[in-house]
């Protein structure tokens, strides 16, 4: 504790910066809602995908049904609020969506993580689609229509707060025992059997922790949006978290801020552009691609702590 | 019965689209080990080629077909050399995200050029039922099995008999013992993908006289299917690529016979799931044998 105190006090001092920068130019009319609009869904695309990033970058799964876990969420949120449009109820409802994602990411991953690579992304794009299908078809959720008009509780001060929470025990998680076993895991699934680690366990550990995420994301969604429908869960908003993780560089959480805030406000700007913007988009996702093939940052992380003994050492030396 | 014998035949014209489809998908997958997300708007360039074909050119409907074929497997050779050569060694995630960049580019490039609505397939064969034992069979439906079937045993004679198909089988197994060999890489990949696009190419064609309906968003949906289906063949298998797409068919159909046509791609899935959970490489898939 007291050797990373230095470090942590730093992250601290960012988070509150940010918030404090943000809400200054909340109160001094910098942001209007349009911005506001964007900030929000940079914030729930940063949970999202941070919890994406652990499966795939860490744990070395390939999944690609991550919008399924994300509406589990964002209905959880939908109807519960609709009786009960209280602060509380919408943290409860959130609670009951993780749950709830918890429990079909056990039934999901216990038989399909013993698949590999692509067979596995296929399989969990199916057990997404799967979700999303039965949400279009049941009473509760309102079928193909959604639902609308629910009780907007989520603030963008909540989604800041819970994309810092979301991240610090992502980081923790990642530095933690269980973290070293998942990317043992990732780097060679016989020798870290061999070592004593349960790969099947942990690969679920992870796989359950995006799941969770991934349901907070979508509860945001719906308490910010306010209008859900199954169409926003289908496989291209799958792809479009993934984009993300890979743009960002797999395997780095500070890729995925990153990329998550350069694809929102590459999405903001192109949204004078009309017709053309998908088209922009694109090739600059095929540009960059091609140009940074391990995405911006790599497998690069920031890191406070090394920073600050990168200091100490060369004051060190200078002495 | 009779209802079974129709749905077995709609199963198997549709089945025998996916099957074109899931070709193109388990060939590019054997040799490079990419998903080929563009592969489904390959297929939606077809239709689309087909439609200017014969309204502009007027065209009939082979040389509609054959002139596809040709102009989807160029289309599929340059989006190689331009997308997915340059990332050949780098991860393959970032080549399927690039799969994915070229999929929204032709997507949006189509809907930019030709407008996002749907538009009607010209006739270029006048539509005949006939009727047989209580069944009803289109010439189209025949045409679209016909052609599907033709196009499959070529691919196999092309893949077994000839010098290019074992250079591509090659390839497939271990890219550097071919090149040790003398096999071009570059130009087994490239006729891979020409081989590929046509087929997607000649897909599109054969929806368009079946639905009568195209639009440049056409090709996500099946293209996901067909991809599914090449999976449950066994990826990078060429019979088990036509087995799961005509399983793909006939199992949809059949769905939306008994009444459950809302949980039809449900129904897709679970069975996916399933058929992994068992035969984790597909039904034709080899099952590779780890070693230390």
């Amino acid at each position: 504790m007291k050797a990373n105190l230095k470090s942590n006090l730093a992250w601290l001092g960012v988070m509150v910066l940010g918030f404090v920068v943000i809400d200054a130019c909340e109160f001094a009319g910098l942001i209007n809602t349009f911005i506001e609009n964007m900030l929000v869904t940079i914030g729930i695309n940063v949970i999202l995908a941070v919890g994406l990033n652990l499966i795939i970058g860490f744990a070395g799964q390939f999944s690609l049904g991550h919008a399924g876990f994300m509406a589990i969420g964002a209905y959880a949120t939908g109807i519960m609020t609709q009786t009960m449009a209280t602060p509380a109820g919408f943290y409860l409802s959130m609670v009951v969506g993780m749950v709830i994602a918890v429990i079909a990411a056990v039934i999901v991953g216990i038989p399909t993580l013993r698949l590999r690579g692509d067979y596995l992304a296929i399989a969990t794009m199916g057990a997404a689609e799967i979700i999303r299908i039965l949400i279009n078809n049941l009473k509760i959720t309102n079928g193909a229509a959604g639902l609308f008009n629910i009780p907007a509780l989520a603030s963008w001060v909540t989604v800041y707060v819970l994309m810092c929470l979301t991240t610090i025990v992502t980081v923790n998680f990642i530095h933690s025992r269980g973290g070293r076993a998942v990317m043992a895991v990732r780097e060679d699934e016989i020798a870290a059997g061999a070592m004593g680690i349960n790969t099947t366990r942990w690969k679920l550990a992870a796989f359950i922790f995006g799941a969770a995420t991934a349901a907070i994301g979508g509860s945001l969604h719906a308490a910010y949006i306010q209008t859900i429908a199954p169409g926003d869960f289908n496989i291209m908003a799958s792809i479009a978290i993934l984009i993300i993780v890979v743009l960002g560089g797999v395997g780095s959480v500070t890729g995925t801020f990153v990329a998550a805030l350069v694809l929102g406000a590459l999405d903001t700007i192109l949204q004078n552009f009309g017709t053309v913007r998908m088209i922009i988009y694109s090739l600059a996702l095929i540009l960059i691609m091609i140009f940074k093939p391990a995405g911006l940052l790599g497998s690069w992380e920031f890191s406070f702590k090394r920073l600050f003994n990168r200091k100490v050492k060369g004051v060190a030396e200078h002495e | 019965m009779q209802t079974f014998g129709q749905q077995l035949i709609n199963g198997l014209s549709l089945g025998s689209i996916y099957a074109l489809l899931a070709l193109g998908y388990t060939m590019v997958y054997g040799i490079i080990k990419l998903i080929n997300f563009a592969h489904g708007d390959i297929y939606m360039l077809g239709a689309f080629w087909g439609y200017y074909s014969i309204n502009y050119f007027h065209f009939n409907f082979i040389l509609a077909l054959l002139s596809a074929m040709l102009v989807c497997a160029v289309i599929g050779v340059v989006i190689e050399y331009f997308a997915y050569r340059p990332l050949r060694h780098s991860a393959r995630i970032t080549a399927l995200i690039t799969a994915i960049g070229v999929s929204f580019l032709l997507e949006n490039g189509m809907s930019y050029l030709v407008g996002a609505n749907a538009r009607s397939f010209p006739q270029a064969i006048q539509v005949v039922t006939y009727h047989w034992l209580g069944l009803r069979i289109s010439n189209v439906q025949i045409l679209i099995l016909g052609t599907a079937c033709l196009l499959m045993v070529l691919l196999e004679v092309i893949i077994k008999k000839t010098k290019m198909g074992k250079a591509m089988r090659a390839v497939s197994v271990d890219p550097e013992a071919a090149q040790l060999v003398g096999i071009n890489l570059n130009h087994t990949i490239s006729f891979t993908f020409a081989l590929g696009s046509a087929m997607a190419g000649a897909a599109g064609v054969l929806i368009g006289l079946y639905y009568n309906s195209i639009d440049p968003l056409m090709g996500m949906t099946p293209g996901i299917k067909a991809f599914v289906a090449a999976v449950i063949g066994g990826i990078g298998s060429v019979p088990g690529a036509s087995v799961g797409g005509f399983i793909i068919g006939i199992l949809e159909t059949a769905v939306q016979a008994v009444g459950l046509s809302a949980y039809k791609d449900a129904v897709v899935y679970f069975v996916l799931i399933v058929i992994l959970l068992v035969l984790p490489a597909g039904i034709f898939g080899k099952n590779v044998k780890e070693k230390v």
